[in-house]
């Protein structure tokens, strides 16, 4: 099987969007709770900041970022004309 | 084999039907949850008439058994694609709540907001683990797994890496994970059941077990996940339910979620009162006198022992002489009659009185992070916190039964769109967990806390005379007045009581049971298929008779699911310790045998088979040595003398184990396929086939039928 310079284009495309995501993933994990002692010392609406992120805030995040890829990727499916057949 | 997803030749619908089977999905289960609430109002009503409580619970257990029964009935099938994968076309919402009822297990229903009510800030690696995990599986997994599209997770691993070996190690690694955690499960069906009616434990297991195996029995991955759907929506409401009548009381606000920043901060006040609290201090001496008193015992054992023997019996004979109060002598006498019988009771009982050095401790601050005695234990408590994460995360991302739940969408396009409504669902419980738990903390901390003994809320009678280990308030200091030092609290209890504690009629109770055997009885589900599946379709039909009918592997893979349900009842029954340790090992062992695997067979094609191999053999072999030298539990089966303290590497704790792991699998696979040759050229197609969704002159079809 044969790929085309337009084929290689959407998965480095692909491999893009998935570091991109997966930059935000690691920061709001690791890199927040790793200052957790520190950001809890912001009050966000009555919740010190860190114990809200842990609790809320990263899980709306994570949320986001899977609803934003099964986008992107349902788009560039299309743009790149490698989407399945119409269910 | 098929041309493709959209048509299968056991696909009935046509192209616009996918479409229409979505709507008729929806209405039925529009309809069906308005038929559950209307149960539940009935039976409120019923109550109010003088219905019995154990009556309700007779009711709630054998409606929802009997209900998840009728849709296993109404979805037989011996059709492979339908039992396997039920058909390829759950639309990408149904198999999103599927996957949210298929994912969340008693654990995460009733003991995860006792896990933050007793942790604080710490119990938050799980609410984080087992969410940020999706993302993992969104971006790594879901979509190439699907285009894959067979049966099962060792079905990748035997295509992608060639040859037995590979797809071997993945059904030892999947049953390993799977069946301790099927036994976590059966055993929480028998908690709930007992509670709910009262039953035996084993008659509550075997009564539970009927109702996973009429549904997964008779129609396979199809049953299972129509089932799924309906208990997702029976835990949800019943989760929900509580916590919202809770807030009101609270805070008049019915969106515990917006709202209890309000209440962590009267909680967070609170908790310095009573860690200054002159009372508070008092009990909290008292413990720890008591704790030293049995320390100094046990040092002085054997001695110790007569001492305490003989002074017991002075007591009783200086009242006496003394002519002290008859009630005061019979005191004496009693506590003289109860006194160790041996050196090894007395040992034992000490024992115990010494671990009550942990209610010396003043209470935990909620919100703080990483609490230590000095910053070395802070970084400790930081380290095994963020280990936990990953292994929580990167297991979610390399569980089978999770996994597999993505070979059942129509397109790679609905697979994607599947793993967001994943974890919508499961966020709609996980991120009320932590409400559920500050808004019990606060009521426990300003209503229970220095209320009189004499006039203790309802609810605390009731549990602590059900089960003592869930609750028990002692007048340690014998002033008439709660301290919180004085209550012993189980988790699981927060979840249980909430109804009672919100002042929820019996039926809520009930209907939380209900949500929570709904939770236990549909990961149960997935897992056995899971273990049956790995069993009949890949070592049996792939590895021994490639050439078996298909109604014989079916039927095979049936036969197995009983063995493997009765051998995982029959576990269970024994009650076994350290359950939730194995749990949780089971998210590192999966993470370390799986991920570095999988993601390297769709991101890397110089990946082999032997890289693979070894990958996952050392990945697997490093958490399982890590686990076993520094676990007490694993320790003693195998043997392991040397000092736990020598063996822990940088301060993690076993569960954490798959930190070593996870790396290791990715090294190991990586510097052995670059020393060996690289794979061939079909190989190296089937990853580019499973990298686009449809890809022009790709003639490959991996599809399974």
């Amino acid at each position: 099987m044969q790929l085309t310079a337009k084929h290689r284009e959407y998965w480095s495309k692909n491999l893009r969007i998935t570091a991109f995501l997966l930059f935000i993933w690691f920061v709001v994990t690791f890199v927040m709770a790793y200052y957790a002692r520190p950001l809890n010392e912001f009050n966000f609406f009555g919740w010190p900041f860190a114990f809200y992120m842990a609790a809320q805030g990263s899980l709306i995040i994570y949320v986001v970022i899977i609803w934003f890829y099964a986008r992107y990727m349902n788009n560039l499916d299309r743009e790149y004309d490698v989407h399945e057949g119409e269910e | 084999m098929a041309a493709g997803p959209a048509n299968t030749p056991t696909n009935v619908f046509t192209a616009t039907s996918q479409k229409s089977f979505n709507q008729q999905l929806k209405k039925v289960y529009t309809w069906y949850t308005g038929g559950f609430v209307v149960f539940v109002i009935a039976l409120a009503i019923l109550e109010r008439m003088g219905l019995p409580r154990n009556w309700i619970g007779y009711i709630f257990l054998l409606a929802t058994v009997g209900l998840y029964a009728g849709i296993g009935v109404m979805s037989r099938t011996s059709d492979a694609a339908e039992y396997y994968v039920a058909g390829r076309r759950v639309p990408a919402l149904f198999n999103g709540m599927a996957t949210g009822a298929d994912w969340m297990s008693a654990a995460s229903f009733i003991g995860m907001a006792g896990t933050l009510y007793l942790t604080g800030y710490g119990g938050l690696a799980f609410i984080m683990g087992w969410t940020g995990g999706y993302c993992l599986v969104a971006l790594f997994l879901a979509p190439y797994l699907r285009k894959f599209g067979q049966f099962t997770i060792p079905d990748f691993l035997g295509a992608r890496y060639g040859g037995h070996i590979p797809r071997f190690i993945g059904i030892v690694a999947a049953i390993l994970c799977s069946f301790t955690y099927v036994v976590a499960q059966i055993y929480g069906v028998g908690i709930i059941t007992t509670r709910l009616t009262g039953v035996a434990f084993e008659l509550g297991i075997f009564l539970g077990l009927g109702g996973i195996l009429v549904c997964s029995f008779l129609g396979g991955m199809r049953a299972v996940t129509w089932t799924q759907v309906a208990q997702y929506i029976i835990l949800i409401i019943a989760y929900l339910i509580p916590v919202v009548w809770l807030s009101v009381k609270h805070t008049g606000i019915p969106v515990p979620q917006l709202v209890y920043g309000k209440v962590l901060d009267k909680v967070t006040a609170r908790e310095q009162q009573l860690i200054d609290d002159p009372k508070e201090k008092e009990v909290r001496a008292i413990f720890k006198a008591r704790a030293d008193d049995a320390n100094a015992k046990i040092k002085g054992l054997p001695g110790s022992f007569d001492a305490e023997k003989a002074a017991l019996a002075k007591r009783v004979d200086d009242l006496k002489a003394a002519n002290a109060p008859e009630d005061q002598i019979r005191a004496a006498q009693e506590a003289a009659a109860k006194a160790p019988a041996s050196v090894d009771a007395a040992k034992a009982a000490w024992t115990k009185d010494a671990g009550t050095a942990a209610r010396a401790a003043p209470p935990l601050r909620h919100a703080e992070a990483y609490p230590g005695k000095d910053d070395a234990a802070r970084d400790t408590s930081r380290r095994n916190f963020l280990a936990l994460v990953f292994c929580l995360m990167v297991g979610t991302a390399a569980l089978p039964h999770i996994l597999m739940r993505y070979y059942t969408t129509p397109s790679v396009k609905e697979a994607r769109e599947s793993v967001f409504w994943s974890l919508f669902f499961i966020f709609l419980l996980y991120f009320t967990a932590p409400a559920l738990a500050v808004l019990v903390k606060y009521d426990v901390y300003t209503l229970l806390v220095g209320s009189e003994f004499a006039k203790l809320p309802q609810w605390v009678a009731s549990w602590s005379r059900v089960d003592p280990t869930l609750l028990s308030i002692v007048d340690v200091n014998r002033d008439g007045i709660v301290q919180l030092a004085e209550i012993a609290i189980g988790g699981d209890i927060v979840v249980l009581a909430t109804p009672e504690i919100a002042g929820l009629p019996y039926v809520i109770s009930g209907l939380v049971a209900a949500g929570g055997l709904a939770a236990a009885l549909s990961t149960a589900d997935g897992l056995l298929l899971t273990i049956a599946n790995a069993l009949s379709h890949d070592f049996y039909y792939k590895m021994l008779d490639p050439n078996a009918p298909t109604a014989r592997r079916v039927m095979i893979s049936k036969i197995l699911l009983l063995v493997v349900a009765l051998a995982a009842a029959s576990v269970a029954a024994q009650k076994p310790a350290d359950i939730l340790f194995l749990v949780s090992a089971a998210f590192s062992l999966a993470a370390a045998a799986f991920f570095p695997a999988l993601v390297l067979g769709i991101f890397w094609k110089r990946a082999n088979k032997w890289g693979a191999t070894l990958g996952m053999i050392a990945g697997l072999g490093i958490t399982f040595y890590y686990m076993a030298t520094t676990q007490p539990w694993l320790r003693s089966v195998f043997g392991v003398t040397s000092s736990i303290a020598d063996n822990t590497w940088w301060g993690i704790a076993p569960i954490a184990a798959g930190l070593w792991g996870v790396p290791l699998g990715f090294i190991v696979i990586i510097i052995v396929s670059l020393l060996t040759p690289a794979p061939d050229r079909d190989t190296q197609d089937l990853v580019e086939h499973v990298r686009y969704p449809n890809l022009a002159g790709d003639t490959m079809s991996t599809v399974g039928t």
